[in-house]
């Protein structure tokens, strides 16, 4: 059962990142690849339906993990207290951006919540891929079962870690590369005229830098965590998981010069599909190691009571369903490029 | 009190009451656009349309200011309170997870069609989207609710081997006798909200003469629905809390009304100053055995007083507690009084014209929501010095791995970001209120028969 709801909790988060990633990379694109003030409102006409909504799928996330590993959610979170808390206010900072800079008519303001919009996007970013870093690596919790991370140590990986490293800060360039890549696709995949050649050029231009990264930071973390090919030596299933990402890679570098702006968005949601089922694969059933691994956080010890599981997958299946309906239709309502020209944002 | 508790109770405390003046005006908008909507669409109405249009904007900046303060809420339960989450996790997981897959999905998809798909939706769908969105709005109050039912009256738990807490019924969790009636009282507070704000703006716009054609629907949406639930929220809902309470938290009930001593033919303070050091109220204004005759039934009843129980039982913060709940039922007791006048002017046709009435309903636009914040201050300071009633205290609670100099320095960072988030909002819906439910060159003044 505990089991289930790991990977429940997965693929929760991959669709988070997937469906959240592509309009927190609009926002990383945002600043340079609109220029006019009419290309921005193009940019965020293009997130705008959709941006709240594929940002709950955290807060859902987040609640299912509470409710399925409460243990797990009380260690990780207040281990985590300032950057999650830094989290809440580039979240706030960020929803500002978006949705009040058309409530304001002054050209200043709206440079200004332009701004606001593209640092807190690029930040967000960043601090998703040192968070996931963070899990990866393993914390310093101790026989309470708890820790407490500063930002940052000595950079190095020691017994007593920061939450920034040179491994986590590697890990966050990663997903910045890999989101900012995302965003451009779907940017391209929305919008056309200079915006949307602007926005495929980007996606060009970040691929090489993606596939190197790629490998450094599958490397590194075979370095610092032997242990994550464990599971692979298991189970050989894993080895879709190497094969989805690249294969993923090369359709990306294909599509994108052809202008396949569909085919390319879908190969960059199926890479970062790749890389997150991948860690969760590497870690099971580890959901947050320790440091010392005697301590390590799993889904043994850290699981809600199992009636209340068994109770919770009838009602999370029916609200799952209930959202992928929702989402499809959202999604059909807002389909096809933006067009330029009035309308909200 | 430890350092560190106090940090993380005012952490947590500070960003509930902020976050919570922005739901109540959404829920409680939420419903009477609905109301809008439907008269709009049965009569085929443009301004009832416009109306709702109007509302609609000022609900979409306060909906943003919501959900950006929520989302810490969620997380607080983790940072802040981690042992608790620990402790309580295996129940309440139940409906803050469901929070999220039947509320939040529901609100967010239709929140973008409901504010910016009018025009790609038939009137009919745009209704429905309404709808979805009110429905979405009032089903996550319930699952907080029922949360903090739980914490207030734990029921359909066990529990297990390791201390913590694990569900044992579901339903009994979920249908909390608790959980319903705070609810229902909780929601009447929010269209209270709703209601006086839209009888204000409309109350407004009459004495500056300025769109008066939607100003009258305003106001006459308002009176009718803030007359309802102005009653409703003292009765039944507000009796059958107040009852709630004298059974399952009788020292909460003891410091909430000021009793010291426990007696029979208790009477109900109605105004005065607790005295905590010599145990009794300075300058009291009371009615002799009212307080036994509502709690009991009987005028001649004996109600236990805070003497009854022991002291570190007693809430933390009594005269706190005592305020909040005074000033909540003095208000409410201000929003009867004021609807039903608005109300009979109404019916006689006479609401429109009265100046002094309009001024009333204006400036009584703040009452509900310093109602409403002492209405939660008094069920959360009344339910210490519990954080789960009976189950764990407030001071076992709280995170210990995160220290008061980390807590503070993020309360610091609230605030200051939440002072920003405040002038923001005001500004915006200063602006929208300014820029009234149509373009101003259209005259709507002339045209009023």
């Amino acid at each position: 059962m505990a089991s289930i709801w790991f990977w429940i909790v997965a693929v929760m988060v991959t669709v988070y990142v997937v469906l959240d990633g592509f309009d927190l990379g609009a926002g990383a694109i945002y600043l340079i690849a609109a220029k006019t003030d009419e290309e921005r409102r193009r940019v965020l006409r293009s997130i705008g339906p959709v941006w709240d909504g594929n940002e709950v799928w955290l807060l859902a996330a987040g609640g299912t993990l509470y409710f399925a590993f409460p243990q797990l959610y009380a260690s990780s979170f207040s281990g985590f207290y300032l950057p999650l808390m830094m989290v809440l206010w580039l979240l706030m900072l960020r929803a500002i951006g978006i949705e009040f800079r058309a409530h304001i008519d002054s050209p200043v303001w709206q440079q200004f919540f332009d701004v606001v919009f593209a640092v807190s996007s690029i930040l967000l970013c960043i601090f998703l891929g040192a968070a996931l870093g963070n899990v990866v690596r393993g914390v310093p919790l101790d026989a309470t079962g708890y820790f407490f991370e500063p930002l940052w140590t000595d950079f190095k990986l020691g017994p007593q870690t920061g939450i920034l490293d040179w491994y986590t800060v590697l890990t966050g360039v990663v997903a910045l590369v890999t989101l900012t890549a995302h965003g451009s696709h779907y940017v391209a995949l929305k919008t056309d005229q200079d915006l949307g050649r602007r926005a495929r050029g980007f996606a060009l231009l970040l691929w090489p830098v993606q596939f190197f990264l790629t490998c450094i930071s599958l490397v590194a973390t075979y370095f610092i965590r032997p242990e994550v090919m464990e599971n692979y030596g298991k189970h050989s299933i894993g080895l879709l998981v190497p094969i989805v990402v690249f294969a993923s890679l090369g359709v990306m570098l294909w599509a994108t010069p052809k202008g396949k702006e569909t085919i390319a968005f879908v190969a960059s949601s199926l890479y970062i599909t790749g890389m997150l089922v991948g860690a969760a694969f590497a870690l099971y059933p580890v959901v947050l190691p320790a440091r010392d691994h005697q301590y390590d956080l799993t889904i043994y010890n850290t699981s809600a009571g199992i009636h209340g599981l068994t109770v919770g997958l009838i009602w999370w299946s029916l609200g799952a369903i209930l959202a992928l309906a929702y989402f499809v239709f959202v999604y059909r309502m807002f389909r096809g490029k933006v067009e330029p020209g009035e309308g909200h944002y | 009190m430890e350092s560190a508790l106090l940090i993380h109770r005012l952490h947590f405390a500070f960003t509930a009451t902020f976050h919570y003046l922005f739901p109540q005006l959404t829920m409680g908008l939420a419903l009477l656009i609905v109301v809008l909507k439907t008269i709009a669409l049965r009569r085929n109405d443009r301004v009832y349309d416009e109306a709702a249009r109007f509302w609609a904007k000022i609900f979409g900046i306060n909906f943003v200011l919501g959900v950006v303060t929520g989302i810490p809420m969620e997380f607080q339960f983790g940072t802040n309170w981690s042992v608790f989450s620990r402790f309580a996790g295996g129940v309440i997981g139940q409906t803050l997870a469901m929070e999220g897959m039947f509320a939040f999905f529901l609100e967010s998809a239709f929140l973008g069609l409901f504010l910016y798909g009018e025009k790609r939706l038939s009137p009919k769908a745009h209704w429905l989207s309404a709808v979805a969105v009110f429905v979405g709005s009032w089903l996550s109050g319930y699952f907080i609710i029922a949360t903090d039912a739980f914490m207030q009256h734990p029921v359909g738990y066990f529990t297990a081997s390791d201390g913590s807490l694990q569900l044992y019924s579901f339903w009994d969790f979920v249908l909390n006798r608790w959980a319903l009636w705070q609810y229902a009282h909780n929601m009447s507070g929010a269209a209270i909200t709703g209601a006086f704000i839209m009888t204000a703006v409309g109350a407004f716009y009459l004495l500056a003469g300025k769109w008066t054609e939607h100003a009258r629907i305003f106001v006459k949406v308002g009176i009718v629905a803030g007359c309802l639930f102005s009653i409703l929220q003292v009765f039944p809902t507000g009796d059958r809390q107040g009852k709630m309470v004298t059974d399952s938290q009788p020292a909460t009930l003891a410091a909430m009304e000021g009793l010291f001593q426990g007696q029979s033919s208790a009477p109900l303070v109605i105004m005065g100053q607790p005295n905590d050091q010599q145990g009794k109220i300075d300058n009291p204004l009371q009615v002799p055995g009212m307080l036994s005759m509502l709690t009991y039934r009987r005028w001649t009843a004996q109600v236990r007083g805070l003497d009854s129980f022991p002291k570190q039982d007693w809430p933390g913060n009594i005269p706190l507690l005592y305020y909040s709940y005074h000033i909540m039922v003095g208000l409410g007791t201000f929003f009867i009084a004021v609807m039903v006048v608005a109300a009979f002017l109404l019916w006689r046709g006479k609401v429109f014209t009265s100046r002094w009435m309009l001024w009333i309903l204006m400036l009584s636009a703040p009452f509900p929501y310093i109602a409403n914040t002492a209405g939660w201050m008094t069920a959360e300071l009344g339910r210490q010095p519990w954080l789960v009633y009976g189950l764990m205290r407030t001071e076992d609670g709280y995170s210990k791995s995160v220290s008061a100099g980390n807590g503070m320095f993020t309360l610091l960072g609230f605030m200051g970001m939440y002072m920003v988030l405040g002038i923001l909002g005001l500004f915006l819906l200063r602006r929208e209120i300014e820029h009234g439910p149509v373009a101003t060159d259209f005259h709507p003044a002339t045209e009023v028969k």
